[in-house]
């Protein structure tokens, strides 16, 4: 099940965000998609704020995975481009998807492999069209749960 | 018996892609230093070896252990202690640094030292001259970004840091965008000296009234030049592009950097990280301390602003001597921070 919307501004792409965040649970996956500055991180940010978490949230590519424990239940944030080479299974992405937080992956091609059958994807897209601030957002749900959760964020 | 006492650390360092372990005398001195890097795992084991394994260290860390002490001309028994990176970095790759060094002082029963990997970066310039307190350390590489003030030489307190990318993370993302492959930090530099700030970059959190720093805006703003001329099919110059880009960076890091000087007057200022060996950079704070005239810059040398261990020994030595102990039960921080001088005074 697939539903695309349009946001105008980085400010709509966040209150998405943190508004999918009330409706999670640990162990819960969202995949981000999309070119570099789509708005993956910015999703993210507005997530986590849903969450209660009040450090800011830094860019995990570097690390690969960022942990907060501040919110109402941890976040795992995790960045595999660095993973387009390989090595996505010496991780142990397994443990964080088993585990007591929410895990947010982007660019979750490099880790096809390592994925579980349910999770949350989200492709951002430009469209050139209409300015540098229009993004279409594409929730893509693979099981019940979360098809029931973007019915519920983005409304019937 | 020796009359001479030496101190001599055997040090380590896995936080990230590269494996090292050192030996450092009296925290100052480098008798060995060596820096697996993947190049030379390529040309050992003849097959590419993932950017990210922790597999990679495995490999090669008895090896290293063994070139350093012949290097340093040493045995364990000579040794006085044993640091390692703990944190921060990547969970699998600290483990193998981590256990190493358990290993080693276990069996060799000698005391072991945690040691942040960014009190390594600042500590990296203690091996080319004393660090004079108090001290201020801007620490830029491709994980961080952070001005960190050091009133003695056991106190680490962060007063700025990024709030979104680091700054050498954004380099290899606009890298990304130029067909620069990962780490795009030199070769940016190296366009950037051949071209001119044309672009005028935005130049992010330039009049907000803290240290922080965010580099995501200035992301967006080149991806989005870069774009539209694509999309009517322009040819813009990449000398231009990356001296704009890097311009607005070291922008950012100068100033952010002075004002932070002025707050907290320090003897020393010390570049730290694996950009720290971009010349940009370089040139314009060598420029700027100079209206400084009770602070000195120490640039640490290029070969040392990389990661490696003999920074993690100097800082090793100082956290001995302050106390500083682990025992078998250390383990792996992949997100350990200093403390915030703003935490401190609340």
């Amino acid at each position: 099940m697939t539903k695309t919307i349009r946001v105008d501004s980085a400010n709509q792409t966040m209150a998405i965000g943190q508004k999918l965040a009330q409706y999670l649970a640990p162990q819960d996956l969202i995949l981000l998609d999309g070119d570099l500055g789509a708005g993956k991180t910015t999703f993210t940010k507005g997530l986590a704020k849903g969450l209660g978490i009040t450090r800011p949230i830094k860019s995990p590519t570097f690390t690969i995975i960022r942990e907060y424990q501040d919110g109402r239940i941890p976040l795992y944030h995790m960045d595999v481009y660095r993973l387009e080479e390989g090595g996505a299974d010496d991780l142990g992405l397994e443990e964080y998807f088993n585990g007591d937080g929410v895990n947010v992956v982007e660019w979750s091609k490099f880790v096809a492999d390592e994925l579980p059958d349910h999770y949350l994807r989200i492709v951002f897209r430009r469209d050139d069209s209409e300015g540098d601030n229009v993004r279409k957002l594409t929730f893509e749900a693979k099981g019940d749960r979360f098809e029931k959760m973007i019915d519920e964020v983005l409304g019937e | 018996m020796n009359l001479v006492a030496r101190d001599l650390v055997l040090s380590f360092e896995t936080s990230c892609d590269e494996t090292s372990v050192a030996v450092i005398e009296n925290g100052n001195k480098i008798l060995s230093n060596i820096v697996a890097t993947q190049i030379k795992s390529h040309q050992r084991f003849g097959g590419v070896v993932p950017e990210v394994a922790s597999r990679h260290h495995i490999e090669q860390i008895t090896g290293c252990i063994e070139d350093a002490l012949r290097d340093a001309d040493v045995t364990y028994d000579d040794l006085t202690s044993v640091a390692v990176t703990y944190g921060p970095g990547l969970v699998g790759a600290l483990l193998i640094g981590v256990t190493a060094a358990k290993a080693v002082a276990w069996a060799h029963n000698l005391p072991l030292v945690p040691v942040n990997h960014l009190a390594g970066h600042i500590y990296a310039a203690r091996l080319v001259e004393p660090i004079e307190f108090p001290a201020m350390a801007l620490v830029v590489s491709g994980g961080h970004t952070e001005l960190v003030y050091m009133p003695e030489e056991d106190k680490f307190e962060i007063i700025g840091e990024t709030r979104d990318d680091a700054a050498g993370e954004a380099y290899d993302k606009i890298g990304r965008v130029l067909g620069i492959n990962y780490p795009a930090g030199k070769p940016v530099d190296e366009l950037a000296h051949q071209g001119k700030d044309t672009f005028k970059f935005p130049r992010a959190m330039d009049s907000d009234d803290n240290f922080d720093f965010s580099f995501s805006g200035l992301k967006s703003a080149f991806i989005n030049t870069v774009h539209h001329a694509d999309q009517i099919h322009e040819e813009l110059s990449r000398e231009d592009l990356a001296a704009s880009f890097q311009q607005a960076v070291v922008d950012v890091l100068a100033d952010k950097t002075q004002r932070a000087l002025k707050e907290f007057p320090v003897k020393q200022l010390i570049l730290a990280g694996g950009v720290a060996a971009n010349k940009g950079l370089r040139e314009r704070l060598t420029k700027e301390i100079a209206s400084f005239k009770d602070t000195k810059l120490e640039l640490v040398p290029l070969s040392l602003c990389g990661d490696n261990a003999a920074m993690i020994g100097a800082a090793g030595e100082m956290l001995y001597r302050h106390g500083a102990r682990a025992d078998a039960t250390l383990n792996a921080d992949p997100g350990l921070e200093f403390e915030w001088l703003a935490d401190e005074a609340k």
